[in-house]
């Protein structure tokens, strides 16, 4: 099929509508309405469900309410809206059904801006709601990956019965780039086996968000980290660039930038305008922000003489990378929030900077500086020599 | 390698969307990678809109950048915003028609082009997107005006498809306006 210019918000509505979506229930926000309006043309033309309900909250309780009836369903808003659907989020999360949820992060706290923004990776990442769990959370960089991801998330909430979160922000809602679009896929035929549908002629199914008894409570939870754990063991995916593994290769990378979403293509540019410096830095992008890939980082840091992590937030998915570098080499952060976008020369000069840091293998104890970017800087910085290695 | 960033800015309703989607359509259909992002701020409600376009035959890291290398200026306030963020070397290509005073920096390339009054030679003054963009095919030469002509056979809307030949003609003029320029500098 001949590739399409396509808006992120789009054709992550596109991409939901051929994995077979059967309703969309959300509310509009900015900047993410796009997805809702494509979803409200789109759904009934096809006689599928589309919803404007009255608020979010309304909206995640619509979600949870198809779900537990066997309906593959989503929704999409952005971080404020979000943050109305946590309660839901919690009772689907316990009630063990999959459900797909598409976050276009924008600035923040409270209503904050319309800006593009990551400022909510602890809220989706870490728990998305009260009790013990995590859901699964995919960050796409372009808009095919979107395109991607949206597929998967639904496949994965499927397999795992729990929540597939694609978390993206304004930037890459808004960006239009060349997608291919998958085949539409058939509409499941029958509900799964766990689904209430009406208990005519079979056993009564159960799908509630609680249990009275501690006992039953603590193995609902267990049951839950079992998912979690086993979800770790086999969906972490990252892709890397420039960072070459082969031993005794002399393009190896030295050091390691780790950004996501829209700050890691960000700093793909900063990575390719170091290397023709001839600094040795590579770029490692998490596409699944949970499950981690704690694992890849920490083989990476055996080698690496100093990791930069960059985001679009105050340092959140900072102190996972602290966790998985384990203290074996230096991490320095960089990060724009209030919906600023890092841009590729600020990056470069950070890359700088760690390279200058960790230059001289006594300072590898030291940590960087955690520090947002001083509201001055000079707009160039003198070319470092770097003659105390090589 | 190819590698080209432009912004295009502009007033509301002066086609800086379509402009700028048009280039990214024709980038997309020669086969090369393309990103298209526009200001979705406060600022397009009333102000300058703008958008960036990035193209390039590798994998595109930032879709945005401090120091684009061409900017086209449909307004003065345009002129005014970017004169001072285009990159050195760079190109900043402006609608003579409408800018108040000459672009002052010497060490990027000022090209005016009367887009409006063009524009309205040919009877449509909203065409002054389609002079302009014929005008940066011609200087950058990033894809040909035939390509760009096709790309607007396939995705001008279908309420517009009488405007066809009057868009062509515009970017045909845009291209020998700049390429008249050209010789003259």
């Amino acid at each position: 099929m001949a590739k399409q210019l396509m808006k992120g918000n789009e054709a992550i509505a596109e991409a939901a509508i051929r994995a077979g979506v059967e309703a969309y229930f959300g509310y509009p926000i900015t900047p993410q309405t796009e997805l809702l309006e494509y979803m409200s043309k789109r759904m009934p033309e096809l006689g599928r469900v589309f919803l404007q309900a009255e608020s979010e909250v309304a909206a995640i309780n619509m979600v949870y309410g198809a779900a537990c009836a066997g309906r593959r369903v989503m929704t999409s808003s952005s971080s404020p809206g979000i943050s109305l659907m946590q309660e839901g989020l919690s009772y689907i999360a316990a009630s063990h059904v999959p459900v797909v949820i598409v976050d276009v992060m924008r600035g923040g706290p409270g209503l904050g801006n319309i800006a593009p923004s990551q400022s909510d990776y602890f809220q989706m990442v870490k728990m998305a709601g009260h009790g013990d769990y995590k859901p699964i959370v995919l960050a796409p960089a372009t808009v095919q990956e979107a395109v991607d991801l949206t597929a998967l998330a639904f496949d994965l909430a499927e397999r795992y019965r729990t929540i597939a979160t694609v978390l993206l922000d304004g930037v890459l809602g808004q960006m239009m780039e060349p997608v291919e679009l998958p085949a539409m896929r058939a509409l499941p035929t029958t509900p799964p086996a766990w689904a209430i549908t009406g208990a005519a002629g079979r056993a009564k199914n159960s799908v509630v968000p609680f249990r009275m008894q501690a006992d039953d409570l603590e193995a609902l939870n267990l049951e839950l980290q079992r998912k979690i754990a086993e979800i770790a063991r086999r969906e972490v995916r990252f892709k890397e660039y420039l960072i070459d593994t082969t031993s005794g290769s002399t393009d190896k990378a030295e050091l390691i930038v780790v950004a996501f979403g829209t700050a890691g293509r960000v700093a793909l540019s900063a990575v390719k305008a170091a290397r023709q410096k001839g600094i040795c830095v590579g770029l490692h992008r998490p596409i699944t922000l949970s499950p981690f890939p704690d694992e890849r980082l920490s083989q990476l840091a055996d080698e690496a003489r100093g990791f930069l992590v960059v985001e679009m937030n105050a340092g959140q998915m900072l102190q996972d990378v602290k966790l998985s570098v384990g203290g074996q080499a230096p991490v320095r952060f960089y990060g724009r929030t209030g919906g600023q976008v890092p841009m590729p020369d600020d990056i470069a000069l950070e890359i700088e900077k760690l390279d200058e840091m960790t230059g001289h293998p006594l300072d590898h104890k030291i940590e960087g500086p955690v520090a947002l970017r001083p509201v001055d800087r000079p707009a160039r910085r003198q070319e470092t020599s770097r003659t105390s290695r090589n | 390698m190819t590698h080209y960033d432009v912004v295009f800015s502009g007033f509301g309703g002066q086609g800086v969307l379509f402009g700028s989607q048009l280039l990214a359509y024709a980038a997309m259909e020669a086969g090369l990678q393309v990103t298209w992002i526009p200001s979705y701020g406060p600022e397009m409600r009333g102000g300058t809109a703008n958008c960036t376009v990035v193209i390039s035959d590798e994998e595109i890291g930032a879709p945005l950048m401090r120091r684009p290398s061409a900017v086209v200026a449909l307004n003065y306030p345009s002129v005014q915003k970017y004169e001072p963020l285009i990159a050195p070397g760079g190109l900043l290509l402006y609608n003579a028609s409408l800018t108040l005073r000459q672009p002052e920096r010497t060490d990027i390339r000022c090209v005016p082009i009367p887009a409006s009054d063009t524009a309205a030679e040919l009877g449509t003054p909203k065409l002054l997107n389609m002079v302009m963009l014929g005008a940066l095919l011609q200087i950058t030469g990033v894809l040909p005006v035939e390509a760009v002509e096709q790309s607007l056979e396939a995705h001008l809307p279908a309420h517009r498809r009488d405007m066809l030949e009057t868009n062509k003609l515009a970017l045909r003029r845009g291209a020998e306006l700049a390429q008249t320029l050209s010789v003259m500098a």
